[in-house]
């Protein structure tokens, strides 16, 4: 009993000390070789969302070798140093510690998902590394639910709730909508961010939310008493902001309901099937925000530069991974200098960066980028770029 | 649109194709819970199967709509009597809450199974029938209603002469009377078993085919929901009674499309299990149950 009593007290004083260990300065970081400058990538290149990663990284590495034929940065050659997370959080740690001490690379790009990029982000504090993720959309990455900024933290997209202001704004400007009704899928986070912005932007401008219904997602397959409610109260637009698949749904049984008004969502619609679900008839009059479309005129250079590098589609994540890039070349070259604390406040105060998905001015109090937003619409089943819609 | 009568049919032409979809689900429930009184908590992922039976038939094979909804109907017959014999016959004499949570094992063997065969991706269906839409004023109906409620009445006219006057379904309705005196009175007792499962799961493939063509999507989870709304529309009929499924059915299906219509959609899924804690406090027999039917 006593012996074991002792043992805990030595733990315990053995655990302080490695407590204080981690206080302790850190060694100081050599620079690296003066003539080139490292870039760390931090991607899901395998694992369950392994596709999101290996088009961002392949849209960041573009970016630095487009960067490297032009002349490099500040004079110097970028090196490319990439790291697998496997897409999973607790690798994303190990690959970003590894990126920082091994590598000592002075900016990371990526994760694409936001969970991944939580991951990181301890540690890219703790080195003092800025990091860019490409698709990172969810709104705590950057300011945390205490409202505190995560200084290191910057994103080349824009925010979820930001997508239902430009739905609103598209809605009332665009289609001259004055009437809208609401489908929210009362499960997800996604959806009821998305549908409080699209509410609070309509009717600040004075219109009407007629009618404001829910579902449960991955539950339902009925929503025709939801529908004829929504007829009943006759709106110009209804906005689904949920996820392809009972979205596919409710746009089939609208239709079939003979509701032919305008129907708007979010990015969610994008990732999937949603066409093979609706049906090619029913998608047309529909439209979606998405951060890049692949067809808008802006991307061709892009996307052919992509197509000829990789032989494969460029779409938002290559895009989105290339903008990162890009923006933190950019910051580096803004910066005038490879140090890490002069790459963070360019980044900070980074406007006007003209990036292939719309022009980024970061928000200094946030991160987040003011950008424009593109928005595709449905023809026969293909997806077409409608507009680009400018943040207000 | 506008006027509230159009309103009010319109919803109870929702209900009633819903609630037809809940009805031929609650009759295989009600039909082995009668037989051998156990709540079959696999049956909406065998109608799951059927689903995907059916979305072979149609897609790979190019079947229309008729000998897709056969042929799953029969392999899936099959898969019932596989599940009988393997999961619940050995059980026969244990208690009935091992052979109930066996039933919850299988359950989620064929969910999780099909999630490793199938991929947890949904399919699509094509288009097995015509998508016309009817329109009378401002009401509308489609052409995939009309079939649902008519196979729906077929089935149902099918099972209760089957039942009614086949020597399978005499011997169904004696053993669930009595197990031991209907053996003693040379009745297959087993063979009865197994078709009674056969039945059910049947019906239940021809919903899962329902469904997956009139909603268009299927997965390997889309059984549980359905599965225990029926449930509850089998309890409401009064469990163990044919006629009781049909009607909980219907009456399931309305309830949900008349909230939802009420504009309460947040409140369906917690009506339906509401309705079920009011009839087993206060009829717990079902609205067609006898108050007495305890047997020697």
């Amino acid at each position: 009993m006593k012996t074991k009593k002792i043992f805990t007290y030595l733990i315990v004083a053995l655990l302080s000390f490695t407590l204080l260990a981690g206080c302790s300065p850190k060694a100081p970081t050599d620079q690296p070789a003066a003539d080139v400058v490292k870039i760390g990538g931090n991607f899901e290149l395998t694992g369950g969302v392994a596709e999101f990663g290996k088009k961002g990284e392949n849209g960041a590495k573009l970016a630095i070798k487009e960067a490297n034929e032009a002349g490099g940065v500040l004079g110097m050659q970028i090196e490319y140093v990439g790291a697998d997370n496997k897409s999973e959080a607790g690798e994303s740690t190990a690959a970003t510690t590894k990126l920082a001490t091994q590598d000592e690379v002075i900016g990371i790009i990526g994760p694409m998902t936001s969970g991944n990029t939580l991951a990181a982000i301890p540690v890219i504090t703790e080195y003092g590394i800025p990091l860019v993720t490409p698709t990172g959309t969810n709104s705590t990455l950057t300011v945390t639910e205490a409202g505190a900024l995560n200084d290191w933290v910057f994103r080349a997209c824009f925010i979820d709730p930001f997508q239902g202001e430009v739905a609103a704004n598209f809605a009332m400007d665009t289609l001259g909508a004055t009437k809208a009704a609401l489908v929210i899928d009362q499960k997800g986070d996604y959806a009821k961010g998305l549908a409080a912005s699209f509410k609070e932007t309509f009717e600040k401008a004075g219109k009407e939310i007629v009618a404001s219904e829910q579902y449960v997602a991955g539950q339902d397959t009925d929503f025709r008493a939801i529908l004829t409610n929504i007829k009943n109260k006759q709106p110009d637009i209804i906005f689904i902001p949920g996820y392809y698949n009972e979205v596919g749904m409710i746009i089939k049984q609208a239709r079939d309901a003979k509701i032919d008004v305008a129907i708007l969502g979010g990015d969610g619609w994008g990732t999937g099937p949603i066409v093979d679900i609706a049906g090619k008839e029913a998608m047309n009059n529909t439209y979606y925000v998405d951060h890049v479309a692949a067809d808008d005129p802006a991307l061709a250079d892009f996307a052919a530069a992509f197509k000829a590098e990789y032989n494969q589609d460029a779409d938002s994540f290559a895009a989105l991974g290339y903008d990162a890039a890009k923006l933190l070349i950019a910051a580096i070259e803004k910066a005038g200098s490879t140090d890490k604390e002069a790459i963070r406040v360019a980044l900070e105060t980074m406007s006007g960066f003209a990036g292939i998905s719309g022009d980024i001015n970061v928000d200094s109090a946030t991160h987040n980028p003011q950008k424009s937003a593109s928005i595709l619409k449905f023809v026969d089943g293909e997806k077409i770029f409608a507009a680009r819609v400018d943040p207000k | 649109m506008g006027s509230v009568s159009d309103l009010i049919i319109q919803q109870i032409i929702n209900g009633i194709s819903l609630g037809s979809i809940y009805a031929l689900i609650a009759l295989g429930y009600t039909m082995v819970y009668g037989i051998i009184q156990l709540i079959n908590f696999a049956h909406g992922d065998i109608m799951m199967v059927g689903a995907y039976i059916g979305w072979f038939c149609t897609t790979t094979l190019m079947l229309s709509f008729i000998p897709a909804l056969i042929i799953a109907m029969f392999f899936t017959a099959l898969l019932g009597m596989l599940i009988e014999r393997i999961a619940y016959k050995p059980l026969r004499h244990a208690t009935r809450l091992a052979v109930l949570i066996t039933a919850i094992g299988v359950s989620f063997f064929l969910e999780y199974g099909g999630i490793l065969i199938l991929t947890p991706q949904t399919r699509t269906f094509p288009e097995v029938f015509p998508q016309t839409v009817y329109e009378f004023g401002n009401i509308t109906f489609k052409y995939g209603d009309v079939v649902i409620i008519l196979t729906t009445v077929i089935l149902m006219a099918i099972l209760t002469l089957v039942v009614k006057y086949s020597r399978v379904g005499k011997a169904m309705r004696a053993v669930s009377f009595d197990k031991e005196a209907a053996s003693l009175m040379g009745i297959n007792v087993d063979n009865t078993i197994s078709a009674t499962f056969a039945i059910g799961s049947s019906l239940a493939a021809a919903a899962g085919v329902l469904i997956g063509v009139y909603f268009n999507t299927i997965n390997p989870l889309m059984g549980i929901m359905p599965g225990l709304k029926a449930f509850v529309a089998a309890v409401l009929g009064g469990i163990g009674i044919i006629p009781g499924a049909m009607v909980g059915g219907l009456v399931m299906g309305l309830v949900e499309s008349f909230v939802s219509g009420i504009g309460f959609s947040t409140w369906r899924d917690a009506a339906a299990f509401f309705i079920l804690i009011i009839v087993l406090i206060v009829k717990p027999t079902g609205l067609l149950g006898k108050n007495i039917r305890e047997k020697v």
